[in-house]
């Protein structure tokens, strides 16, 4: 498979409501890199192995949740075509300049119908992962904290899914992997889109409320690693919602839990490979909860309630 | 590290929680229910609660959730307060209607008609 278009998930922007609690747990619990502070004070992270200079944002605000959500292009010629083909379908789009986010080129922001703003953008600074480009040793080395390999997805609660995946699939091309039924057999409760060869990199679930997050995910490089960090969450009293457990949709192994300023994370590791020309699996109503958690096998109305 | 009695009016429950947990933490440690349990760290707003009588100090709460009104109405999230006298409280927060409970309101899907699950928001 070709990858040309978008890329992969590459920032989130996060609101905390206390910044320099939120950077002490992102980097002690998380076992996040910061990489600085900008102008407006917003905080700066990425995971020890992801090579572009950011992968999430912490901005200081009154009220928890997301502010925007951003993938990778291949170079700035997609990144143009993208905002052409947005605009012809009837998005309106807005240039973000250069430098607004900290080693990050010109972003093309607009509004998806469940009310998100989404970016995207072709260049980050490439600061490595600290192993360089030439005979690279493996990170093998034990650290404090969770240390995920990379920012990978997020979850996000809106009404209009519908509309997301028809301007996920039509525009930005992505595909569809798994959905969830309603009980009529027709309405999408959930969806599961990917841009590359992973089981997701971007869901929704139908809600009544616009622009809320549910999580952001961290991958974990094995279901023992995903243990580790429950232990890690334990010892720093961190606030899990469920888990650890498995999704019977992905089939990735998870834990759910949450920032201190409530904000849902996500660990996970596993899952299988999604190329577009595989047939999309669906759930039905009838066993949505075998899907959604795999082990308990019924729906949690955390899950389907709990949202900043 | 002292001890205080939390009283939930709505079911008469009550439990012992020290100034060291959230009134909301005290509950679920003991296994107790009464209040709805979201994120526990004052952004989801579920665990909202009207202190009827007593002292606790407070931490940060989202405003997408508690008004500074709210606030100065003892009208807080149980998840960021901490006792500092015995407590009484009346639960107000629920879980958000969701699109699998009946009578969401939702924009497109004309053909909506969940059964109800349970009220399951009771933690």
């Amino acid at each position: 498979m070709a990858m040309t278009g978008v890329l992969r998930p590459g920032h989130a922007q996060i609101r905390v409501l206390d910044l320099e609690e939120s950077v002490k747990w992102y980097t002690d619990v998380m076992g996040l890199q910061p990489m600085g502070r900008d102008g407006q004070g917003r905080a700066y992270f990425k995971t020890r192995n992801e090579r572009d200079h950011n992968s999430v944002i912490l901005r200081q605000a009154d009220e928890a949740g997301i502010d925007f959500f951003a993938f990778k292009v291949l170079d700035k010629a997609t990144l143009d075509d993208f905002d052409r083909k947005l605009q012809a379908y009837g998005v309106k789009t807005e240039r973000i300049p250069a430098g607004e986010l900290l080693e990050t080129g010109e972003r093309v922001r607009f509004q998806i119908p469940t009310g998100h703003s989404i970016e995207l953008y072709a260049d980050k600074t490439d600061v490595g992962n600290g192993k360089g480009y030439l005979d690279p040793d493996v990170d093998v080395i034990d650290g404090p904290g969770i240390r995920p390999i990379r920012m990978d997805h997020a979850l996000l609660y809106g009404g209009d899914i519908d509309g997301n995946v028809k301007l996920f699939t039509e525009v930005l091309g992505f595909t569809l992997v798994e959905r969830v039924k309603l009980e009529d057999g027709k309405t999408d409760l959930a969806v599961w889109l990917t841009c590359s060869a992973k089981a997701h990199d971007i869901a929704f679930v139908r809600h009544a409320e616009d622009g809320k997050l549910h999580h952001v995910s961290f991958q974990m490089p094995s279901w023992e690693s995903v243990l580790r960090a429950a232990d890690i969450m334990s010892v720093n009293r961190v606030s899990i919602d469920i888990g650890p457990t498995r999704h019977g949709i992905t089939q990735g192994t998870t834990i759910y839990f949450f920032d201190p300023s409530g904000n849902r994370l996500e660990t996970f590791s596993g899952g299988y490979d999604h190329y577009p020309d595989m047939h999309p699996i669906t759930w039905s109503w009838e066993e949505v909860g075998r899907g959604i958690f795999y082990h308990d096998r019924k729906l949690n109305d955390a899950f389907l309630s709990v949202v900043t | 590290m002292q001890k205080f009695t939390i009283r939930i009016e709505n079911t008469g429950e009550h439990y012992a929680c020290t100034d060291k947990r959230s009134v909301l933490e005290g509950m679920v440690a003991l296994g107790r229910r009464g209040i709805p349990v979201g994120c526990r760290q004052g952004g989801c707003g579920v665990c909202k609660v009207q202190v009827l009588e007593g002292q606790y100090v407070r931490r940060v709460m989202s405003r997408a959730h508690i008004s500074p009104e709210d606030e100065q109405n003892g009208c807080v999230l149980s998840c960021r307060i901490y006792p500092a006298s015995d407590l009484r409280v009346s639960v107000i927060g629920a879980m958000k209607k969701n699109v699998c409970r009946p009578l969401a309101s939702l924009p497109p899907p004309p053909t909506m008609n969940q059964p109800r699950q349970g009220d399951s928001s009771w933690q």
